[in-house]
């Protein structure tokens, strides 16, 4: 019996309505991927990257078209039930960090397990996670402005990290870094990869779609044959 | 609670917008401080009119009635007697009518006639009017409470009320003389044996401001025996007022309006409810104050909504349920709320204080629990407006598109 892939996208498209007419950001597109990937998706700009990052991440729901996140149909679930799988099975990365200016660097990562868990983390799995990602204790304490981008994105990562979920998925995480922080960021998610995760990775850097397994090139919402 | 990582990110954002929570708080507190003030003041003015009408409420007068009597001023120095044998056309109240009162009403409690005249007085020199009453000896002693010295015993002696002792400056063996002489009126000089205790607004007997003397002595000088200005009924219990208006009304009035009874509990209602009343008012103009706070609240509320629409967007993108961001707005409107009600009431105990000293001139009922009451209502409604008018904006927050708030910068 063949194994329920993690992410399964079939004839989705997805439509923004706008005064000047609908825009098609994703065009009938149907894709696969199986538990413990690596994957790369590739295109030029505008051509529904991120749009389709945020369908397979719960974050958007599909105009048409099925869309099952581990076997289950998004379109059945509630709002409520949507969180719950970002918070415990997806760990996302965004292009902008996006870490919440109000908490410290320390803080940011343990948000997340206080949602899931309802208490302050005793385990140290926090701290630990931050040291993985190369931030220290002191630097730890920092809030997210007094923090460099290279610095911001890996605690980003710790973030994404700390409730231990099935799916990584990154929206060019290394595309506001240098080429040095970039490459440290990628070994880091190729590691990722070695532990079993499945690894999704928006990028138009073809230095890094080539680290990963398999390159889903899409052009115009539609999924271009190799 | 320590470890609610919303109401950590509420009261963070609180903090960091110090000065904007700051003036939306101010709103409530100024709020809270003017519904409380004028609702300790309205319960102080109310407490402290209640107390001084108590001492009256307990009375009902029998006057003559308005019916068919004609005109009849005050009689003069002779005093006329009275027209034939039915009564009911004078104006005062016969022996026969005051015993039909005693029969009907005396089980409520106790009844006394009395005359009343009004008088000119000369004390060393000094003119000025007084109102002279007259009581039977035993009405004195079971009505009247003496101060200083006793009840008089002969007719040139009387009792005086406290006011009138102070205003002209009479103690015990003092002289009065009655009457003007030049208006040809007869000259009669009598003796302070006894000055009243003070007894405040009263509608049977005002013996703060008057002379009293026996009835021998009054009927002596007035004339007009039996034929009272008034009767009173003291009653033994408040609740019997009604009861006893209408025995008396029933027994008297029966074929036309012989007396009328004048119940002063109804009156001490009217003027508590007119306070009352007042006092609503007051504080209507009071709470549009708080209207105004919750219109800051509002705006405070949206700006924080809107400037953190990104933030919203990250909380919402990393698995936070829209509960929560609801929880975290409506938290940033409790603390508001709590934090302005809490300066709000101190103020108020303060400046309240002031008000009723200023506007009651006593704060004598401020610490009792119908006056104090008003400070946790006040604190209520400002929380609840605050929570009222964050109610919107913590919507708005919650159901934001997740990818549109990312979107935002
Ligand atoms: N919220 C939105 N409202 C309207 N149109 C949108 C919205 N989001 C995306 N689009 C449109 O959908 C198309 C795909 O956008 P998307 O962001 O997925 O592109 P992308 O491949 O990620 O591009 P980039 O490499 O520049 O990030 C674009 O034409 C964009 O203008
Ligand atoms: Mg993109």
């Amino acid at each position: 019996m063949k194994e329920v892939p993690v992410i399964e996208l079939a004839d989705v498209s997805k439509i923004y309505p706008l005064p000047s007419g609908d825009v098609v950001a994703l065009d009938h597109l149907s894709v696969r991927i199986d538990r413990g990937e690596f994957v790369a998706i590739m295109g030029p700009s505008g051509s529904g990257k991120s749009t389709l990052l945020n369908q397979i991440g719960g974050l958007d729901v599909p105009t048409s078209g099925t869309l099952k996140i581990t076997g289950r149909n998004i379109r059945k679930m509630s709002d409520e039930e949507l969180t719950s799988l970002r918070l415990n099975a997806i760990g996302y990365i965004f292009q902008k960090f996006n870490l919440i200016a109000l908490l410290s660097a320390y803080e940011n990562v343990e948000y997340p397990y206080i949602l899931k868990q309802r208490c302050n983390d005793t385990t140290g799995r926090v701290s630990r996670l931050l040291e993985d990602v190369g931030i220290d204790r002191r630097m730890a304490e920092h809030k997210p402005a007094e923090l460099s981008g290279g610095q911001q994105q890996r605690v980003a990562i710790a973030r994404a990290l700390v409730n231990d979920p099935a799916i990584l998925l990154c929206d060019e995480p290394t595309g506001n870094l240098d080429t040095k922080t970039g490459a440290q960021i990628m070994e880091m998610l190729k590691d990722l990869h070695r532990q079993g995760r499945t690894v999704i990775i928006v990028t138009h850097d073809p230095a890094v779609g080539d680290q990963a397994e398999r390159i889903i090139r899409i052009r115009d919402g539609r999924v271009e044959e190799a | 609670m320590k470890n609610d990582i919303i109401l950590q990110l509420s009261i963070r954002s609180i903090r960091l917008n110090f000065l904007r929570s700051l003036l939306a708080a101010i709103g409530i507190v100024i709020g809270v401080v003017a519904i409380s003030s004028m609702g300790m003041m309205g319960a102080n003015m109310t407490l402290s009119v209640t107390e001084e009408l108590s001492a009256m409420a307990n009375v009902l007068v029998v006057k003559p009635g308005s019916g068919s009597s004609g005109g009849g001023g005050m009689m003069g120095g002779g005093g006329a007697p009275g027209m034939g044998g039915s009564s009911d056309e004078d104006d005062y109240i016969s022996k026969s009518q005051f015993e039909d009162i005693e029969r009907t009403a005396g089980k409520y409690g106790l009844v006394y006639p009395v005359y009343q005249e009004s008088e000119t007085i000369e004390v060393s020199d000094r003119e000025g009017h007084a109102t002279i009453y007259g009581m039977r000896d035993e009405d004195m002693a079971s009505v009247l409470t003496v101060e200083e010295g006793a009840l008089p015993k002969t007719s040139s002696s009387v009792v005086i009320g406290p006011t009138l002792a102070e205003n002209y400056g009479l103690t015990i063996g003092s002289r009065i003389t009655l009457g003007d002489e030049d208006k040809n009126e007869t000259v009669q000089k009598v003796r302070v044996v006894g000055i009243l205790e003070e007894k405040g607004m009263s509608m049977d007997l005002n013996s703060d401001s008057a002379i009293i003397m026996p009835e021998k002595a009054y009927v002596g000088r007035f004339g007009g025996e039996d034929e009272y200005t008034q009767v009173n009924v003291i009653l033994s219990d408040i609740d019997d007022a009604d009861a006893a208006t209408e025995a008396i009304e029933d027994q008297l009035n029966r074929k036309e309006e012989e007396v009328a009874v004048q119940d002063s509990s109804r009156m001490m209602d009217s003027i508590t409810s007119t306070v009352s009343t007042l006092t609503t008012f007051v504080m209507a103009i009071a709470g549009i104050s708080l209207l105004v706070a919750a219109t800051s609240i509002f705006n405070v509320m949206m700006m924080s909504v809107t400037e953190r629409v990104r933030e919203i967007g990250i909380l919402r993108s990393i698995g936070t349920q829209k509960s929560e961001v609801l929880r975290m707005f409506i938290y940033e409107a409790v603390i508001l709320g709590l934090v302005g009600a809490g300066i709000g009431a101190v103020m108020s105990l303060i400046l309240g204080w002031l008000v009723v000293l200023v506007m009651v001139g006593t704060t004598k009922f401020f610490f009792m629990a119908e006056s104090l009451i008003y400070v946790p209502m006040a604190m209520l409604i400002g929380v609840a407006i605050c929570i009222f008018s964050g109610v919107y904006p913590a919507w708005r927050a919650a159901n934001l598109d997740p990818i549109e708030a990312l979107r935002a910068d």
